[in-house]
């Protein structure tokens, strides 16, 4: 059964990730314990409110030196929502700008659609290579947030120094008023998703079973 | 694309028992909040809503231990209100596994309450839940309608569509507008008003109050609504989450 931490900092609903992990199979231990995040098979970085007070207190909890070290071990990562977020380069809200941990180039800033926060459950369009939607590529997820990455300039990158990442899109709004944005990452062993598998009913359920199989 | 609408059942809650009656065939207990919430997740709910409509401290506590197994077990979005007054009873729910909290009278007594609730924890944990009737007697309001609260009984004189918008404002992340005419009849949800709040908020409206046919939650959706919430009908069977997708879906309206 493989190990996951979930990262416990003191930002989201870390309950319903523990217990949807449990459930698709993981040994799941909830902590901000260094050697115990570092050493699991997967760490999950769950995250809601607003960025800058999520990097603050992933700082205080050392998280970004954790998620920088298993990265550059090549040791898998899930970041969720808000934990998503701050994958990227910087954060704006309300005019402030905050860094972020910077795997990713871009900008997390509002959206720009008609209702906010965009909230329910929306469809994506994920690559045809993707490995966590695998069988729920049709499905729709949960997202809750009113910021996200509009766009991915890596997904430009044709350099072909670098293997893309796969990114997977969805939209806020409707027809004319619809705003794309990044709704979930597959990056080696970084993943991200801005939705909430762990509250997108068997969907969800079935996605986070596809991660803890690649661990 | 964007998101689908919601269909959110409430379930009443009474000292950790379902009130208001619940009528199901092959259910172990009717009456047992987390049995019935898993039902309606396995059934499409796109959200649960426990209304805590206890008044002891002791059925606070069964409640946040309803909370805590319905979160265990239902993966979709669990919402709680009802006797939240301060943001420490919010941490509280919200570490018991509630994704979002519900507010309504303790925000008329203090609205500063809904930026607090919104600074601390962001504004999408907070659904201000806003109980509007129509004026009548000597009250009068610029929309024509009135906050209420003890369940429609009493009346504030603020005007409910003027509160609402300054609710969003203020911080709160989601309306919950509940018809406390169309409450309990069945005969549909009050379309006007719905327009009248979705006119001058844009954050997420969940209309409530009223829903007894299929197409009455066609109609909401229409007016505006983002979600559309109900009980009795749900609970008594008279109509079930998949019937009213369908015929949302079959009325080119998004659903999951």
């Amino acid at each position: 059964m493989p190990t996951v931490t979930v990262f416990d900092y003191g930002f989201g609903n870390v309950r319903s990730a523990v217990r949807a992990l449990e459930h698709v199979g993981a040994d799941v231990t909830l902590t901000s314990d260094r050697a115990t995040a570092e050493n699991a098979d997967g760490l999950v970085v769950p995250g809601v409110g607003a960025f800058a007070a999520c990097m603050e207190g992933l700082r205080a909890a050392r998280g970004d030196q954790i998620v920088g070290r298993r990265l550059a071990g090549g040791r898998p990562v899930l970041g969720i929502c808000v934990g998503m977020q701050i994958m990227f380069e910087r954060g704006v809200e309300h005019g402030e700008e905050a860094a972020g941990l910077h795997e990713w180039p871009g900008t997390i800033e509002l959206l720009q659609a008609p209702v906010i926060p965009n909230m329910g459950w929306a469809q994506v369009t994920p690559p045809a290579e993707t490995v966590l939607f695998k069988g729920v590529e049709d499905e729709r997820f949960y997202f809750v947030h009113s910021y996200g990455a509009r766009e991915f300039p890596l997904e430009h990158d044709d350099t072909g120094r670098l293997k893309r990442p796969l990114v997977t899109w969805s939209e806020a709004g409707d027809g004319a008023n619809a705003d794309r944005f990044v709704a979930a990452v597959e990056n080696g062993p970084l993943c991200a998703t801005q939705f909430h598998p762990e509250k997108s009913g068997e969907a969800g359920l079935q996605l986070l079973r596809n991660w803890v199989a690649t661990l | 694309m964007g998101v689908a609408i919601r269909v959110i059942p409430c379930l009443d809650v009474d000292a950790g028992r379902v009130v208001k009656g619940v009528n199901f065939a092959n259910l172990r207990d009717a009456g047992d909040p987390v049995e019935l919430a898993a039902r309606y997740g396995a059934e499409g709910a796109d959200e649960v809503t426990f209304l805590d409509v206890t008044a002891s401290s002791a059925g606070r506590a069964t409640m946040l231990d309803v909370v805590r197994r319905t979160a265990e077990q239902v993966f979709v979005p669990l919402t709680v209100g009802g006797g939240v007054r301060s943001t420490d009873d919010v941490d509280i729910l919200l570490r018991a596994g509630a994704d979002k909290v519900g507010v309504n009278t303790a925000a008329i007594a203090r609205p500063e309450l809904i930026s607090e609730i919104a600074r601390r924890f962001g504004n999408q944990v907070l659904v201000l839940s806003v109980d509007a009737r129509r004026c009548a007697g000597d009250t009068v309001t610029p929309s024509g309608y009135e906050v209420t609260t003890h369940g429609g009984r009493r009346g504030t004189g603020i005007d409910a569509v003027e509160w609402a918008r300054q609710g969003a404002e203020w911080g709160a992340g989601e309306i919950l507008l509940n018809s406390m005419d169309a409450d309990g009849t069945t005969d549909g949800f009050d379309i006007q008003i719905i327009k009248e709040v979705r006119d001058v908020v844009s954050v997420p409206l969940i209309a409530s109050g009223g829903a007894g046919r299929p197409e009455d939650f066609i109609a909401a959706a229409h007016a505006g609504a983002d979600a559309v919430l109900a009980a009795s009908v749900f609970h008594f069977g008279t109509l079930s989450i998949g019937q009213v997708k369908e015929a949302m879906r079959s009325a080119g309206i998004a659903v999951r």
